[in-house]
């Protein structure tokens, strides 16, 4: 089994992943640690439909009134795909909201620095 | 050929997602971001998928990176706007 | 050691019963408290962080072995785009071949994510409504959530809004938005006959509604939209989903009974309750993308 050389999708869908993980851990700025998480995200969907795709098919809309599983490529992922990017639009837009929240009140977007004022301030 | 635009379109991919991570600028980071999203847009319809491509089209360069943008002005990121 | 065998003696005592010691609880918790800070100081990730070079190389070694295994494992996978996978199963036949008579459908994602698995879908508006009523609770301006410098931000943009000629913004805003507007109702409408639907054409209004407000200021995009129509909208769309799929529920969810006529596949009056329901999650992410836009600048909607 050797499937690396076809299974390029897939091989780049992981490679993104890692890519937004290593941006997780390592970035101490609150913002590009949610750019991070985004491209995980696309990372995750674009997986997805790659499993779904059949080589030669045409995309799911009825063409020409042939009613043929054959013909067609799969359209579950695409269900599950086209929900999922609107909710991470909504994910986002709760995070940054925290972001501002936690702007307004230590004044910095760097996660050390939060992380030292808000122990100083349990500390007293 | 159409594989090779799709392999070429996949580098491109790669190539946004590590500069992201490397550059120091937050600005230049959510425009990278941006064309990350169109590029994602184009790889939906060489799979097939016009309903994600115009979801991700309209989502991924537009609402999202406004939401950043607005973000960056909220906490005094963006020069000649105002200085913090 | 001393103190040891005094609280060994005392803890003793108390299980015979013999008598109620009143300094045992001090004992316990200095000891637990002393441990678990020494504990906290070894292995917290705030230890490892401050070793700064040791963490980038940890983390950067972590993600290479994740990127390594998975790419093992996706060497293994069915190969990509071939026809006889094992994802290409009776589910998708199913859905294929029978999905334009069961649902009217012409596009059959559409007839998948709001007739087979409505419910699902009902669960993701939910999710999309409970987002923006977070960020309402986060950001909308009261009592907490005032400071007489963002005021006078606010004022200074409001300024900028009226007096700034800016032609390129606010003659494109003109053109373009209504155009925009239109595209993305023209998505929703014939969300069941080409792709689109609810989704993509709520994100295209939403970012309509977006350039407008940017170009001419949230004072006027106030004259018709308020938190009043918001919320209207918002709660007025989930509730009739949730009353229009109702009736698969009433019918013992087999559409037995009352059956809703399927109309030709291919018209725009056809689909049963697919059309309603594309438009109303339009308009329920259409509002929830303009309300996260306009709770981001002011503050309110």
């Amino acid at each position: 089994m050797n499937h690396l050389g076809t299974n390029f999708y897939e091989a780049v869908s992981v490679i993104l992943f890692g890519i937004g993980f290593m941006n997780l851990l390592l970035q101490n700025n609150l913002i590009k640690k949610f750019i991070g998480l985004n491209i995980m995200d696309t990372a995750v969907y674009l997986f997805l439909a790659a499993k779904g795709y059949v080589m030669g098919r045409v995309a799911p809309v009825l063409t020409d009134g042939i009613i043929d599983a054959y013909y067609y490529i799969n359209p579950i992922p695409a269900g599950l795909v086209l929900t999922g990017i609107v909710v991470s639009v909504s994910v986002t837009a709760f995070s940054l909201a925290l972001v501002q929240r936690l702007y307004k009140h230590y004044g910095t977007l760097n996660m050390d620095e939060i992380m030292r004022i808000s122990r100083e301030e349990e500390g007293e | 050929m159409s594989e090779v635009i799709q392999i070429i379109l996949l580098v491109f991919l790669v190539a946004c997602a590590l500069a992201v991570s490397l550059t120091k600028n937050l600005f230049v980071a959510v425009i990278v971001f941006m064309g990350y999203s169109s590029i994602m847009a184009v790889i939906w319809l060489f799979l097939e998928s016009p309903d994600l491509a115009i979801t991700e089209a309209a989502v991924g360069a537009g609402v999202d990176s406004i939401l950043f943008f607005l973000t960056l002005k909220k906490v005094h990121y963006l020069k000649g706007t105002r200085e913090g | 050691m001393e103190e040891k065998k005094k609280l060994w003696k005392h803890i003793k005592a108390w299980v015979d019963g013999e008598e109620v010691i009143l300094d045992a609880d001090k004992y316990i918790i200095t000891r637990s408290k002393k441990v678990k800070k020494d504990w906290r100081r070894q292995f917290s990730v705030e230890t490892i962080k401050g070793n700064t070079k040791l963490y980038g190389f940890l983390s950067v070694a972590i993600s290479a072995l994740f990127i390594g295994i998975m790419l093992s494992v996706v060497n293994d996978l069915p190969e990509f785009g071939n026809p006889s996978n094992p994802v290409d199963n009776e589910v998708m036949e199913r859905y294929l071949e029978s999905g334009i008579e069961e649902t009217g459908a012409v596009n059959f994602v559409a007839g998948m994510i709001l007739d087979y698995r409505a419910f699902d879908t009902f669960a993701e508006a939910n999710v999309l409504f409970l987002a923006v009523m977070s960020v309402v609770l986060l950001l909308k301006k009261d009592k907490q959530n005032y400071s007489e410098k963002e005021e006078r931000e606010n004022r200074e943009d409001d300024f900028f809004d009226e007096n700034e000629k800016r032609p390129i913004l606010k003659i494109g805003g003109k053109i373009l938005a209504p155009l925009i507007i239109l595209y993305g109702i023209y998505v929703v409408l014939n969300g069941h006959l080409s792709p689109g639907g609810g989704f993509s054409g709520g994100t295209i209004i939403g970012a309509g509604l977006i350039l407008y407000a940017s170009a001419y200021g949230q004072k006027k995009m106030q004259t018709f939209f308020t938190f009043r129509t918001f919320t209207l909208i918002c709660v007025g769309g989930l509730l009739t989903y949730c009353a229009c799929k109702s009736y698969s529920f009433f019918t013992g969810a087999n559409h037995v009974g009352f059956e809703i006529p399927k109309g030709i596949p291919g018209n725009i009056l056809s689909a049963g309750f697919i059309l309603p329901l594309n438009i109303c999650v339009g308009l329920i992410v259409a509002c929830t993308m303009y309300g996260f836009y306009a709770l981001f600048t002011k503050g309110d909607i």
